[in-house]
């Protein structure tokens, strides 16, 4: 991810910034200009909660160069209260435990690293809520 | 009068066991379990840093303040783990709690004490009237060199402190600062791992200063330990904060809730801070809280804090350290936490 582009990304990356479409409703994540849902162009700005629900999920056995530390893990299509959908790496928990339908809250995590001397990228991840209850 | 307005703390979820670090070295586990009264530390994940600490701690103390976080005009990291040798780590958490851009930040450094730093800054901030409300955080992902003592005990984690003139959860009565050149633990720029004169930590660096400004603070607060309810001090392993509270003439019982480092480790500039956060989860109106960090180089900062009528109804709004410390845990082996520490070279 170049810095000029992870910059501009900083409201919904960093705030989970989104867009709710005047017309139809709809939560945009990350906004658009236009809707995806009724083509409509007016939109109202919205801030996702910190929770959502897996959708879909797979475990990386084989990881790219960036992630080699981290496989196996899980990353999953999420849905929060919202109703927007993304993915996200899904961490803190045995990959094989998660699958659809998993609460998670969404923290804040160093998503990667620009190799050893360029920027840190920061963003949110999931982790299965269940990870909180003692 | 001004105080804290809001507080949270964060512990990443993965540990070591001291067993699993003496095996690698084949040392012996009891040692440092009665030795140094550690059982447990935390490490962070491979994603968690003083950044992600710090930007989940600041969330929760914002959520316990209720306040906007636009008002907050200043921010002050400390710790001695900031990611970026240059740019403040508090840039990236003004733009992530939405605070920015209208503020003042900067990152503090001074060893194990930048956290008490921070929060003595924010706290004449406020009193000044130069901003409404200054957040002060303490965080860190320290490392202790492979087979060297300090590798029990480095840990992960952090607390942040909002301080403002209102709706207060605990008043600030007091502060003290003591201060001198004591080369006891350093790190070089450019060195990866810390050094430290072995023995020498204690007597004339921790112990001289923890004991001197916990001394002064008292005297000129003419406060007796019997008049407190909780004292926090700086947590490098378990047995120094013990020795020096019992020194003071605090007992176990006004020690214990504060003295997490058992299964927590030593977070460094998040120590005392954290152990004053676990502090504020549970105390009552009207009680009374002492915390004095230590950073080497070296010095102490002492604060006397008096819980208010609110606190109580703001406690639930955040997470608490003893839900993170006793909460699920994600137990790593030695090579898992040497791959999570950078301890192993790979080809970029
Ligand atoms: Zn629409």
């Amino acid at each position: 991810m170049p810095s000029p582009r992870y910059w501009r990304e900083v409201p919904s990356r960093l705030r989970l910034e989104a867009a709710r479409c005047s017309s139809c409703g709809k939560v945009n994540y990350p906004p658009r200009p236009i809707c995806p849902g009724c083509r409509g162009e007016k939109s109202e700005p919205t801030t996702l909660s910190k929770t959502a629900k897996i959708i879909t999920s797979t475990v990386i056995h084989i990881a790219p160069d960036d992630f080699l530390f981290e496989a196996p893990y899980a990353i999953a299509i999420v849905e929060t209260p919202e109703g927007a959908r993304f993915m996200s790496q899904v961490v803190d928990c045995d990959p094989s435990s998660i699958g659809p339908g998993t609460d998670v809250s969404l923290e804040f995590r160093l998503i990667r690293k620009e190799a050893r001397s360029g920027i840190l990228c920061y963003g949110f991840k999931a982790v299965p809520t269940a990870s909180w209850e003692g | 009068m001004a105080g804290i307005v809001g507080y949270g703390a964060f512990i990443p979820r993965k540990r070591i066991t001291a067993e699993e670090i003496a095996r690698q070295w084949g040392k012996d586990p009891e040692t440092i379990r009665k030795g140094l009264l550690l059982k447990e530390k935390s490490v962070p994940g491979i994603d968690e840093d003083t950044i992600t600490i710090s930007v989940e701690a600041g969330g929760d103390a914002i959520t316990r303040a209720g306040i906007d976080p636009l008002k907050i005009g200043a921010v002050y990291i400390g710790s001695e783990s900031h990611p970026y040798a240059v740019k403040p780590s508090g840039t990236v958490l003004i733009d992530a709690l939405g605070i920015g851009p209208d503020v003042h930040v900067a990152d503090f450094e001074f060893a194990c004490k930048a956290g008490s730093e921070a929060m003595f800054v924010s706290l004449g901030l406020v009193e000044s009237g130069r901003v409404e409300y200054a957040m002060g955080i303490g965080a860190d992902t320290s490392q202790g060199a492979p087979d060297d003592a300090l590798e029990f005990s480095a840990s992960a984690g952090g607390a942040a402190f909002i301080f403002g003139k209102e709706n207060l959860l605990a008043d600030v009565l007091e502060t003290y600062s003591f201060t001198s050149d004591t080369p006891d633990f350093w790190r070089r720029e450019g060195e990866f791992y810390p050094r430290h004169g072995g023995r020498f930590t204690g007597e004339p660096a921790y112990f001289k200063h923890v004991l001197s400004a916990t001394r002064a603070i008292l005297d000129k607060t003419g406060l007796k330990p019997s008049d407190f309810r909780y004292a926090v001090f700086h947590m490098p392993n378990g047995k120094f904060p013990q020795q020096a509270g019992k020194k003071l003439g605090f007992t176990q019982k006004q020690m214990e809730t504060g003295w997490i480092v058992p299964t927590m480790g030593n977070t460094y500039s998040g120590s005392s801070p954290t152990g004053l956060a676990a502090i504020l989860d549970v105390a009552e109106p009207d009680d009374l809280i002492l915390m004095t960090s230590f950073g080497s180089g070296a010095g102490s900062d002492s604060f006397v804090f008096k819980a208010t009528e609110l606190l109580p109804k703001r406690q639930p709004l955040g997470r608490t350290v003893r839900s993170m410390l006793d909460g699920p845990k994600h137990y790593v082996t030695y090579g898992q936490y040497a791959k999570l520490r950078d301890k192993i070279i790979v080809n970029e």
